[in-house]
């Protein structure tokens, strides 16, 4: 069955992951882990986007208050706790997603993501501004956190191969947590906000404590992105809370296939891939990726996400308009447009590309 | 802070808000009246100030250039609208951020391969390049005077345009029904080319005035359009009244957050949003 294939796949991807290293150059293996950092921060957006039916615009001020607070955690001769520090960051990215969640959550639609951009902007500011960040430079990570507890240490970040795999790791975990919390019955009621908040409210759902607790959450967990980042490259701007990077994560996002968690990581594949691709061949990459951007929104309708569902909803319509007995062509044509219900897993994107 | 730097930094602060009015006002009137969301908007700014770079290169006078730019980023306006933003009206508000977002990129690439990534400098018109004296040290640029009075005429024009005159009736009728409007017999695809055309005109003479006083670089589209985005979520959509009350109070902010708070001063703008989002968190002057 699909679900099952579907898993098959999945189990196969990770074991080309936790390969990969045996394979690839070093070069190779720290853009594989910056792939799967972003492909946390990916899933972590799809949780609003896809899932809750929330388009924001500044999901990088989440990932960044987490790599400042790593930066800021670590002292300046020495290396901070792992175990310290990962959960401060991410607690503190969850605070401010917390805070921010209650000023953006009272609006909707395109103020929606008109205002989470302006607060993401405002954290930006935070940052950039004033001595706490370091101004436009940044700061260093001189250490990378210490993983050893009570002086046993059972990996160092400091080593690649380490670091990669516990990068893996928090990948796998994160898929894992937010595949659990999808199928609870919180999200359950998230995916109702999102095909209709009205009838959610009706039937006695609290909506915006629901929208702030998964705002919260996506916030967290952009946090433990944005930890990661900041370990693996070792300093922080406030580029990572730019609206530029809010904009690439968003299009990872809907690259791979929106309100699913799979699709985000393979945004992340997608996006970044693209991103290299274009860099090799001109300075002026960005010029070819915003035509691939621009040309995808005007030919493919509903975005990349659509177009296998397109292609399924057209290849049913012929075979339900294709009786035993053949009837002529113009019959196929007049029945295409109804279109029949689609494949359970295709059906999920489906719903994801139209509420906003 | 004396009497004197504080008129100055009223003048100052009315300059910056009206000016900002000039750019928000385009992007109002595209949100409320088409109901797309527009990121490539700051772009048209960043046109307008490379255009006045570029052109005062070639005429050597901004004014001229001025009278040449207005018809160009009108034009430029039409096409794209033609060209891209037509096919957006349908779609849905993600797929307008992303192809927007596209343009964006696109905009900036196309600035970088034509003129280069430096910051340049435009002279200001030798016509309005004095200062009044407004003590013994202390003047103010005749040039950021003119700027405030032509914006605030142009801010009356638009006034003027969209309650008195049938254009205006038209077009606000048509951010009400689209299809009741086409039903009685007007062009409702040159109204709504119209007037994405004159957002992008309005956007790119903000940035033809600014240059001379904010100089030209890149990314400089960015800043002003998160801006823009605040003072339209601060007025309410699609009122042109609210984006002028709402720049006025950005440009306070943020010129008086600079004095009395510089290490904040990036903040002072936002938080005057968070407080009108948990006042009223559809704007000011909602609409309808």
């Amino acid at each position: 069955m699909d679900s099952r294939i579907a898993l098959v796949l999945k189990l196969v991807a990770l074991a080309g992951l936790l390969a990969f290293p045996a394979f690839g150059s070093p070069f190779y293996v720290e853009m594989l882990a910056k792939i799967l950092v972003l492909a946390i921060f990916a899933m972590s957006l799809d949780l609003l986007v896809g899932f809750t039916g929330l388009v924001s615009l500044g999901h990088a001020a989440f990932f960044g208050v987490a790599a400042y607070a790593v930066a800021l955690l670590t002292p300046k001769y020495d290396p901070a706790s792992l175990w310290l520090a990962l959960p401060l960051s991410v607690l503190g990215a969850a605070a401010a997603a917390f805070v921010i969640g209650l000023f953006v959550l009272r609006t909707k639609g395109i103020y929606f993501i008109m205002v989470t951009l302006a607060f993401a902007q405002m954290a930006y500011y935070v940052f950039h501004d004033t001595a706490l960040g370091g101004g436009s430079d940044g700061i260093y990570l001189n250490f990378k956190p210490d993983a050893s507890i009570a002086g046993w240490a059972p990996f160092s970040l400091d080593e690649p191969m380490h670091l990669y795999y516990f990068i893996v790791f928090a990948m796998v975990a994160v898929f894992v947590f937010l595949t659990l919390v999808l199928r609870s019955p919180f999200g359950k009621v998230l995916v109702g906000i999102r095909s209709n908040e009205h009838r959610m409210q009706s039937l006695g759902y609290a909506t915006f404590r629901y929208k702030l607790a998964a705002f919260t959450l996506a916030g967290a967990l952009a946090g433990v992105a944005g930890f990661l980042y900041a370990v693996l490259f070792g300093f922080v701007t406030p580029e990572y809370l730019s609206w530029h990077q809010s904009g690439n994560v968003l299009m990872m996002v809907i690259l791979g296939g929106m309100g699913n968690l799979a699709g985000a990581v393979i945004g992340a594949f997608a996006f970044v891939g693209l991103q290299e691709f274009f860099a090799g061949m001109t300075k002026h990459w960005q010029l070819l990726m915003g035509g691939v951007i621009v040309l995808a929104v005007l030919f493919l309708p509903g975005g990349i996400a659509a177009l296998p569902r397109r292609l399924a909803a057209a290849r049913e319509a012929r075979r339900a308009a294709l009786p035993p007995d053949a009837p002529p062509p113009a019959a196929r044509k007049a029945a295409a447009p109804a279109t029949p219900p689609a494949p359970p897993m295709i059906g999920k994107m489906k719903q994801g590309v139209n509420h906003v | 802070m004396d009497l004197v730097t504080f008129l100055i930094q009223i003048l100052n602060a009315l300059q910056y808000g009206l000016l900002l009015f000039l750019v928000a006002s385009g992007l109002t009137l595209v949100f409320g009246i088409m109901g797309i969301i527009n990121l490539a908007h700051g772009s048209f700014y960043m046109v307008g100030a490379y255009m006045a770079f570029v052109l005062t290169g070639m005429t050597g006078n901004l004014m001229l250039t001025i009278a040449l730019g207005i018809p160009l980023a009108f034009a430029f306006g039409a096409l794209l609208e033609w060209l891209l933003f037509a096919h957006l009206y349908k779609r849905d508000h993600l797929e307008q951020v992303l192809l927007t977002y596209g343009l964006i990129l696109i905009f900036e690439e196309l600035r970088s391969l034509a003129v280069g990534d430096d910051v340049h400098g435009v002279a200001v018109p030798a016509l309005f390049s004095a200062s009044i004296p407004l003590s013994d040290t202390l003047s103010y640029p005749v040039y950021r005077i003119v700027i405030s009075v032509v914006c605030l005429l142009l801010a009356g024009g638009l006034w003027w345009l969209m309650k008195r005159t049938r254009l205006g009736m038209m077009i606000r009728a048509g951010s009400h029904d689209r299809d009741m409007v086409q039903s009685l017999g007007i062009d409702i695809n040159l109204l709504y080319r119209t007037v994405f055309a004159l957002g992008v005109a309005l956007a790119a003479l903000a940035g033809m005035l600014a240059a001379p006083i904010s100089s030209v670089y890149p990314g400089m589209g960015g800043s002003v359009l998160i801006i823009s985005f605040v003072i339209v979520v601060i007025g309410g959509i699609g009122s042109v009244w609210g984006a002028l009350v709402a720049a006025l109070l950005i440009g306070f902010a943020d010129t008086f957050g600079k004095v009395l708070l510089p290490e904040f001063a990036g903040l002072a703008v936002y938080l005057v949003m968070a407080a009108v989002l948990l006042w009223r968190p559809e704007g000011i002057f909602k609409k309808g």
